[in-house]
């Protein structure tokens, strides 16, 4: 792990280890419920000597681990010495342990592996805490070993001391401190187990120095010692028959498909009780790409920033089937007006999902995967006797998906139209390629205006909203398929917060192409601004525009990246292209673009659906079903009541 | 309607599970109104009663996501009607020798335990309902409560049933 060519291709896996065949080579991979510490196991390597390190990093290879985005310091040092000897484990030395997260983020979401990342105890801990914040919220799968101070220190403010489990617990699925070398191999297996099955999550495992340091013994498998854990795949018989029932007889039904489908791999069988059913199906941020964009079915993605037809298909519905997803605010608006004629069926492997916030007529606990499978069969013997017109409904959401598509002007001012960057970025790049985005304006284009065909293709920061998510989210990803192409849809300023990446991505030859929607500002707080507080600018120019501070081009180029430029649409198909044609190395794009474009369509926050605006002024579900173009006299209206709401909800970004 | 309910949550004997446990309620905005914490007759499961005032709805949720702590092995909801609900109190009481008598009467009327006396006071130990507590309390108030402890509520299902049995497998 020495080479250090920034022009190198990311390294192909490194061969086996020679002996025993890796039996449980599978592990790392989404696996079903099944226990395996209620299993006879017969041990493979028992009581062999070794310190509490190289247990680590023999435990991390034997659990399928091929890949730690991490950075050595004080106390995890112990176990950076066994990792270099490793060959079944890839190191990549990250500037920031945010990085590293983010990146395992990347690397879980683009393959449904478990990410790893590795930081030492103090600041290296609690660098790590905002991307497994990011990995609790949406659920992804990394597991995350710390470095703790020596046993006998902790608790007395010692140097780099952070309590890490502590600071953790709210926003991990669960985390451990490791007391004895010889729980290792166990912690790490849990951990494992823990992160890639029921509903996924980040796990922490925090490692003494002195039990990293101590003489143990390495004896896998490892018995997982999980009585509280028990999540439940398999959904309940009469609770799928009565869903299939209302699915059969609701005239406006509708599929509200969330990442839980995604996670659960359950596409296929997704797209098989789409076409049987007829149903609209409505993709969330979280589950673009789960169903495909293409498809005549597919109405679009609901919520804030979602098309017209996908949020009156929700408001407008009889029956709402749920399937992977969890009511979120950005999704329901003013949840008590939110398809106020709906029934509610709610399918998700977190049973605190269903009816949280919306409350559920047919709760149905399971996997996704196996739940919809066995919907399609019950729906299929429900249809022999019968099923509802959905003429009328398709006809509604048709005429709706005509009057209101997803679409932008030009800039006035002449200035670059970042939704036509972002829109030719998807067609040159096309359904193949992974794209990760930051959070903001750039991010929404990107959820619109790109089209998404397969799963694990859209790359995104929902829940937390983490600006600076981007780069090291597509570092992992191309780490995880060296063999795709990888853009990150980043902002000017999602981008300032973590490019430091980029000299980690020139440096171990991770080829990822970034696009910096440069607006010259934090777009999508600017335009709040624009629309809630009176267009006063408060601390929002970032002066990439008016100071060109800093200069993008030169910054990817002292990075060890190919910089590029484009202002002008003339240059936007050139550059993309010639990025498309760079795969020895980082490029990075600074798309100069106007300042004032904004998302739409956008229901505001405090505001029901009923209230979206398709694009300024236009309101088309207002006063009943026919599509009305309100002045700006109500829309001023409108916006100064939204203006409290907002104050409160503080979450635009 | 806001109602009390007990639980009783069975837990593996983890060090920070109290942590985990009380940290969910702050966080989801539930309030406890009483925890106890102790050991059960297994070595290795801890028994929490947890007494919190919601209505039945964000009930739901709070064993939901109690349940989701990979420590906790089991909830129970405990019907005052169908359980055995017990908390103990300490108060020390002041009681010189002319009043000493009224207040060893008051002892004896709720059937508690004077369980030290000085010139000036008696600590009485007294168990019960939060109910009987108060009351006693109450009547002791006139005297002077110089110092009072309460522990949180523990309880037990009436009849054979033992919920720790069908949660723990050998």
């Amino acid at each position: 792990m020495t080479t250090a060519n920034p022009r190198s291709a990311p390294k192909p896996a490194p061969p086996p280890r020679p002996g025993p065949p890796p039996v449980r080579a599978e592990q790392n991979h989404r696996t079903d419920d099944r226990n395996p510490a209620m299993k006879p196991v017969q041990p493979r390597f028992d009581r062999v000597p070794m310190t509490g390190a190289q247990s680590l990093v023999r435990s991390l290879e034997e659990v399928g681990c091929e890949v730690v985005f991490g950075i050595p310091g004080g106390t995890i040092l112990p176990a950076y010495d066994p990792l270099l000897d490793s060959t079944r484990v890839r190191h990549v030395l990250v500037r920031h342990e945010q990085g590293a997260g983010h990146a395992a983020t990347g690397y879980a979401q683009a393959t449904g592996k478990v990410g790893v990342c590795m930081a030492t105890s103090g600041p290296g801990a609690t660098n790590l805490v905002t991307p497994i914040a990011d990995a609790y919220m949406d659920s992804v799968p990394i597991v995350a070993v710390t470095g703790q101070q020596s046993r006998p220190l902790i608790g007395t403010d010692a140097f780099q001391e952070a309590d890490i489990t502590g600071i953790t617990m709210p926003v991990t699925k669960h985390n451990m401190l490791v007391t004895d070398a010889k729980d290792i191999p166990r912690a790490i297996t849990e951990a494992f187990h823990l992160a890639s099955t029921g509903r996924p999550g980040p796990v922490l495992v925090d490692i003494p120095k002195d039990v990293l340091q101590e003489q143990t013994t390495f004896t896998w498998p490892a018995e997982m010692e999980l009585p509280g854990y028990r999540p439940t795949t398999r959904p309940h018989g009469k609770q799928i028959r009565e869903a299939a029932k209302l699915m059969t007889s609701a005239a406006q039904p509708v599929l509200y498909v969330g990442g839980g489908v995604l996670k659960a791999e359950a596409s296929p069988e997704l797209l098989e009780l789409a076409e049987l059913t007829g149903i609209p199906v409505v993709t969330t941020l979280m589950a673009r790409g789960t169903f495909p964009d293409s498809h005549p079915q597919h109405v679009g993605m609901p919520g804030m920033h979602g098309t017209v037809a996908a949020v009156a298909a929700l408001q407008k519905a009889d029956l709402l089937v749920a399937l992977g997803s969890r009511f979120d605010d950005r999704v329901t608006g003013v949840l008590s007006s939110f398809a106020p004629n709906a029934k509610v069926v709610h399918a998700d492997i977190d049973p605190a999902e269903i009816s949280k916030n919306r409350r559920a007529d047919v709760p149905i606990v399971g996997d996704c995967k196996e739940v919809i499978t066995e919907l399609i069969d019950a729906v299929r013997a429900e249809r022999e006797s019968g099923h509802a017109d959905l003429t009328q409904w398709w006809a509604q959401l048709d005429n709706l998906r005509e009057t209101y598509p997803l679409g932008y002007d030009w800039p006035a001012d002449g200035s670059l139209s970042p939704e036509y960057v972002i829109e030719r970025i998807g067609q040159i790049a096309g359904p193949d390629a992974i794209y990760a985005a930051g959070v903001g304006q750039h991010q929404m284009w990107a959820a619109q205006f790109i089209k998404y065909e397969k799963p694990r293709t859209w790359l995104n920061s929902g829940g937390l909203g983490t600006m600076g998510y981007g780069v090291p989210a597509a570092m992992g990803a191309k780490m995880a398929r060296p063999d795709a192409v990888v853009w990150c849809i980043d902002g000017d300023g999602c981008f300032q917060m973590t490019n430091q990446e980029l000299a980690t991505c020139a440096i171990e030859g991770i080829p990822i192409k970034v696009a910096i929607i440069n607006n010259g500002n934090l777009g999508m707080v600017r335009q709040w601004q624009n629309l809630f507080y009176k267009e006063r600018y408060s601390n929002t120019d970032l002066g990439t525009h008016k100071h060109r501070i800093p200069d993008f081009k030169l910054l990817a180029e002292a990075m060890g990246c190919v910089g590029l430029r484009a202002e002008s649409k003339e240059d936007v198909d050139r550059v993309i292209k010639q990025a498309m044609e760079i795969n020895d190395q980082p490029v990075v794009i600074d798309f100069v673009v106007g300042a004032d474009a904004q998302v739409w369509p956008m229901v505001a926050a405090g505001t029901g659906n009923d209230q979206i605006m398709a694009a300024r002024d236009i309101r088309p579900l207002f006063d009943g079903d026919e599509p009305v173009i309100k002045g700006t006299v109500t829309a001023e209206a409108k916006v100064s009541t939204v203006t409290a709401d907002a104050l409160q909800d503080g979450a635009e970004s | 309607m806001i109602e009390r309910h007990t639980l009783s949550v069975l837990v593996e004997d983890k060090p920070g599970v109290l942590a985990r446990v009380a940290g969910l309620f702050s966080r989801r905005g539930f309030n406890i109104e009483s925890l106890a914490v102790g050991p059960t007759e297994h070595a290795s499961v801890s028994r929490m009663t947890i007494v919190v005032a919601v209505d039945d709805f964000p009930l739901e949720q709070v064993t939901k996501q109690l349940n989701k702590l990979v420590h906790v092995i089991k909830i129970v909801e405990l019907e005052p009607a169908a359980s055995v609900q017990r908390e103990l109190l300490l108060v020390k009481v002041r009681a010189d020798p002319t009043v000493r008598s009224q207040v060893l009467e008051i002892v004896n009327l709720f059937r508690a335990k004077a369980v030290d006396v000085a010139p000036e006071a008696v600590t009485i130990e007294a168990t019960g309902t939060n109910e009987k507590l108060a009351a006693l309390l109450k009547n002791l108030e006139p005297y002077g409560i110089r110092e009072m402890v309460q522990s949180g509520m523990v309880a037990v299902g009436r009849g054979p049933r033992s919920i720790t049995a069908a949660a723990i497998r050998p």
